[in-house]
């Protein structure tokens, strides 16, 4: 912390400014820019995985592009996009304020963090277009070590990747405990603050048991150590057994942000305290503890034994409890609120319907017998798209929308803001509805080509692709137009009381003028609310 | 930022150190990860990993605990001195540390040399497997001795970066008793990279049992 | 009514009783789903109108009490642990074939199934299996990992390189169900199918005797079906392996003692280990003492034995199990 960086250079706006900042702000905004970027590349691999999809046989692409293609979306999604969005963008812009504090706790490690992300992105992605991966992002040993496609770099990158995201989550836990300002106790911190503290916990945990598995597979293609090699000793499930001790908590890394943002979205368009924010808070920390031991259900068919079978089973049901107990709260927030239908809150109700069937059908393939069907087919895929984009991308566009005037000062056009939701909405079931029907009718997942029966519901699907792709385009293009044209928002167009709103929108370089004002709650929209004053004065 | 960034340097203390546990956590994840398959294997082949650690180097091995643990003691003492406002002291005690840490790879060296020249290379490359009952276990125990022992040696290297570093600001006066939780979470580092050692040693030299 | 269900939900007919099990569990999760998605979206519905903002008020505080959330979240963990129990009765009923089950290998390979019968039959992509019996697949991989996924019986299982996985179930419908490889393979992944066909009992008897029963006529046409039948079958097939990699310079097989202890009447049999430990000496057991002989010792015996773990393949080693079976229903003087 011996940097002397005046406050001149820090609300300086040139390049050089931005690319040497020390201010969460601008790096979580550097984050969400990069996370972007790489949705819209994500995307566009997983348009073309559709359209190869929408006739049987061979069509656009030959098989091995297709699995190149299917690798390169799942690691970009992944690891380029999911894990570090809502984190290290949102919650880096944001946690700081939310606590009241200046800055996170070790403001240069956050930027280091940010240029890892940058180099671990760029090997990554030079290491899979010119190296061809083609082991789907799950580089299952032994095709990921015999596989004739260099592996070495996407490894590397990953790995790098893996280094930004414990760095990052170090950061925040050390924030959350050492830099609330005065006054602001565990129980009163925003929901958001807890889904990413929880989220780092994870991210601490986990990733390097994931990095340690990528080194061992990057062993054996250099120097031929065949650590899981069954003719010397290895065994391939174990590492099953350790990809996906990182790889499942990995999913609440993507999920658990998101569930902050929905949680602070609903009550500010509810106007309403949460209906419990004491079970908010203890889902959270219940699924980032207990979601550290249900990695076998991903493995049911790999030959465990009986006993991992129905331990993993139960220990996923539980965790399903702490996920519906968080739906019932945000319904019962709605309950004697005073709601107005904005963009956020239409994709937070889109994240409600859709998380129901993606939870859901998360428990029906966590129920060993089904799950010996359900298992890499097309239904386990629609399941987790469920979750992933039905869940964390309808919470990114929500936070998007809902903190746009934090961030820029301006506002977004309502009228496109709801047309975009809806069009997201319907492309999104179209694609995916019928891939739950694919997966029934025993259809496998990455698979290029399939029986002429499965052709209605897969051309369904691609049509869906294109509609949720287009709506996708739509929203970029207005959000981009509003952050240069944007009529202004003023400091708290929402007249929410979360503390984020109670700066400048955007907030100065330091966060606050003066002692953050911090006496009310973050949720409190009763009689006298300053929240409310402040609406009532536009 | 500015100096005003935490409320106080107590604050800025804590910080700091709740962040080091917090990686040494992840740390140790790195490895317990590594543990699992070292249990694994062993669980599928405990005749050949039970024949491959009495076939390991125990003297060298036992020798790198002793001096290990001397060198967990040689830091705390130096942190001490420097809480005790004596920094002189202090580093001298820290040039002890980085003098046990040295020696402690040097002995790997030698370990490692006296391996390769028996012909025992890790993935079951070398001559040695192919006069073994049981080449099969032999590699998978041999692999994860080089990597396990290969990836501390490695942590061994990165701490001894940091206790130089710290020496130097030391040397410097740059550091002294008012910041002295940052030798502590380079002291901290340094348990952890021998705690792991104080698990591997007995996984990787002693309990090879009865021939 | 389970068949509307089914053509609705687009699952395949159902070849086996299991499968018909496993379909009323998804009839009754998947309909939970739906009717806790409707309650939640109709409450929704009617709070956001009745709730509508209407001007800038304050709103009362309201909080939900905790018996309300423990009780919703008690019912919801009871309804979810029974939907555990039941499927996970159903998974424990799938993995146990009765004894005697008809046991057939299966040979993942990129990117072909390989189906060999103990009579010595073997053939590439079609499966022949008898209707209302016991069948049991034996399953192993020659490179990466591969699934077995036949979705008319509602079972998939992982074909491992270097280890033995089973699937066991029962076909009581005759027809020819297809077969996919589930688990990501490579370059063919998607073309790596097979066919199940339910034979009556009759031509499967004749199947597995040599001969082509008319029904797999058009499905074997063009396909090579050795026949090994002539030369003995899979256990003569094991013997001669044992004879080449040196397995019978220390077991005999006909009871005489020697170096080790002798192969006839092992298979199935319980042994004594050294330490007193007692082991059915059965395919796993010999899976294991073919990797790490000296792990498990038979009691009496020296840990002379090396690991024949990198020198059989898959089907020399199912050979053996055979050759050994063959031995295990004799019994030893």
């Amino acid at each position: 912390m011996s940097g002397r960086t005046p406050d001149a250079k820090a609300a300086d706006t040139g390049l050089k400014a931005w690319l040497t900042t020390r201010d969460h702000k601008r790096i979580g905004i550097m984050f969400l820019v990069a996370t972007t970027a790489a949705m819209a590349l994500g995307g566009v691999f997983a348009l073309l995985l559709r359209l190869e999809l929408l006739m049987p046989g061979e069509t656009i692409v030959d098989p091995m592009t297709y699995n190149r293609l299917f690798t390169l979306h799942g690691v970009t999604m992944v690891w380029l996009f999911m894990i570090p969005v809502i984190p290290s963008g949102f919650g880096n812009y944001l946690l700081p304020i939310m606590i009241g504090a200046r800055d996170v706790a070790f403001p240069r490690l956050n930027l280091a963090s940010f240029y890892i992300y940058l180099v671990g992105a760029a090997i990554t992605l030079a290491g899979m277009y010119f190296g061809a991966a083609d082991t789907g992002w799950t580089f299952y040993v032994p095709y990921s070590t015999t596989s004739a496609a260099a592996l070495v770099p996407v490894l590397l990158g990953v790995f790098t990747l893996g280094w930004s995201s414990v760095l990052t989550g170090i950061n925040f836990i050390a924030t959350v405990h050492t830099m609330r300002t005065e006054g602001l106790g565990w129980m009163r911190m925003p929901l958001f603050v807890w889904t990413v503290y929880g989220t780092s916990i994870i991210q601490v945990l986990v990733t390097p048991v994931l990095g340690m598995a990528l080194m061992l597979i990057g062993f054996d293609r250099l120097l031929d150590w065949g650590i899981f090699d069954p003719a010397r000793g290895g065994d391939p499930v174990l590492y099953q057994h350790l990809f996906w001790f990182y790889s499942h908590p990995a999913v609440y890394i993507m999920i658990l942000p998101a569930m902050g943002v929905i949680s602070d979205v609903v009550c500010a368009f509810a106007r309403k305290n949460p209906f419990s924010y004491e079970a908010i808070v203890w889902s959270t920390m219940g699924i980032t503890f207990v979601g550290l031991l249900t990695w076998g259900h991903h493995m049911f068919t790999a030959g465990m034994s009986t006993f991992g079978a129905g331990a993993f089973g139960i220990l996923s049901m539980l965790v399903a409890i702490f996920s519906a107990i968080k739906v019932f709260t945000w319904v019962g927030t709605l309950y004697k609120g005073s709601i107005a239908l904005d963009t956020p809150l239409l994709y937070v109700l889109a994240f409600l319907f859709l998380f129901i069937f993606g939870g859901m059908t998360g428990v029906a393939v966590a129920t060993t017998s089904l799950d010996v069907h359900w298992h890499d087919t097309y239904f386990v895929v629609a399941h987790f798209h469920f979750i992933m984009v039905g869940g964390t991308i309808s919470a990114f566009l929500a936070a998007l929308h809902y903190w746009l005037p934090k961030l820029s000062g301006r506002r977004y056009p309502e009228r496109l803001g709801r047309l975009g939701a809806a069009g997201v909405f319907v492309g999104f079931n179209l694609t995916f509805v019928p891939q739950f029907l694919l997966g029934n009718r025993g259809m496998p997942r990455r698979y290029f080509d399939y029986p002429p029966a499965m052709h209605t519901l897969n051309a369904i699907s691609t049509v869906g692709s294109w509609v949720l792709g287009a709506s996708m385009l739509f929203i970029a293009s207005y959000l981009l137009r509003s952050l240069l044209r944007g009529e202004p928002a003023g400091d708290n167009p929402w007249g929410a009381a979360g503390f984020e709103w109670r700066t400048s929108s955007p907030p100065p370089v330091h966060n606050w003028t003066g002692e953050p004002p911090f006496e009310r709650g973050a949720y409190d929209y009763t009689e006298g609310s300053p929240a409310l004053e402040g609406a009532r004065d536009e | 930022m500015s100096e005003a960034h935490f409320e106080s340097a107590e604050r800025q203390a804590d910080a700091a150190r709740l962040g080091m546990w917090a990686f040494l956590v992840s740390e140790v994840f790195l490895f317990a990860g590594l543990f699992t398959l070292y249990g694994a294997y062993r669980a599928a082949w405990p005749e050949a990993f039970a024949e491959g650690v009495r076939h390991g180097a125990k003297m060298l091995g036992s020798l790198n605990t002793v001096i290990l643990i001397t060198s967990s003691f040689a830091v705390a003492s130096s942190l001490r001195a420097l809480q005790e406002d004596r920094p002189r002291v202090a580093l001298r005690w820290l040039l002890g540390t980085l003098a046990l840490a040295l020696g402690f790879l040097a002995v790997k060296a030698v370990e490692y040399h006296g391996h390769v020249h028996e012909g025992i290379l890790p993935g079951g490359h070398g001559h040695h497997f192919a006069t073994l009952s049981a080449p099969a276990g032999q590699a998978a125990f041999f692999t994860l001795y080089y990597v396990m022992t290969g990836l501390h040696a490695l942590h061994v290297v990165a701490g001894a970066a940091v206790l130089a570093w710290l020496a130097w600001r030391l040397h410097t006066g740059a550091l002294d008793a008012r910041r002295a939780h940052v030798l502590s979470n380079g002291a901290l580092y340094w348990h952890l990279v021998d705690c792991v050692w104080i698990v591997l040693w007995p996984l990787f030299y002693l309990t090879g049992g009865q021939a | 009514m389970s068949d509307l269900l089914r053509q609705l939900l687009m699952l395949p007919d159902p070849a086996s009783e299991a499968a018909r099990e496993i379909d009323v569990l998804h009839f009754v999760v998947l309909g939970t789903t739906l009717v806790g998605f409707l309650a939640v979206a109709c409450v929704t519905a009617w709070w956001l109108w009745r709730y509508r903002r209407r001007g800038d008020r304050p709103t009362e505080r309201v909080t939900g009490s905790r018996r309300l959330e423990l009780s919703i979240g008690g019912a919801l963990l009871t309804l979810f642990v029974g939907w555990w129990v039941v499927g996970f009765l159903q998974y424990l009923d799938l993995q146990d074939a009765p004894e005697g089950a008809e046991e057939i290998y299966v040979t993942g390979k990129q990117w072909m199934w390989k189906f060999a019968w103990p009579s010595g039959r073997a053939v590439v992509g079609v499966l022949p299996v008898p209707v209302d019996r016991d069948v049991r697949l034996v399953l192993t991989s020659r490179d990466v990992v591969h699934s077995f996924f036949v979705p008319a019986l509602r079972m998939k299982q992982d074909a491992l390189p270097g280890r033995f996985t089973r699937l066991d179930f029962r076909a009581d419908r005759l027809g020819t169900y297809p077969v996919y490889c589930a688990e990501y393979c490579g370059q063919s992944h998607a073309r790596m199918g097979a066919t199940v066909v339910v034979l009556s009992a009759e031509d499967y008897a004749d199947w597995v005797a040599g001969r082509t029963p008319a029904t797999l006529v058009p499905l074997l046409k063009g396909r090579e079906v050795p026949d090994v039948a002539a030369e003995g079958g899979l256990a003569a097939e094991g013997r001669r392996v044992m004879q080449r990699v040196g397995c019978l310079a220390c077991h005999s097989l006909d009871g005489s003692p020697s170096v080790g202890p002798t192969l006839l009447g092992l298979y199935g049999s319980e042994v004594e280990l050294q330490g007193g430990e007692r082991v059915v000496a059965d395919s796993d057991y010999l899976t294991r003492a073919l990797r790490d002989p000296n792990g498990q010792i038979v009691a009496g015996y020296d840990p002379v034995m090396p690991s024949f773990e990198e020198q059989l393949s898959a089907e020399e080693r199912v050979a053996i199990f055979e050759a050994l079976r063959a031995l295990g229903d004799e019994e030893a003087p």
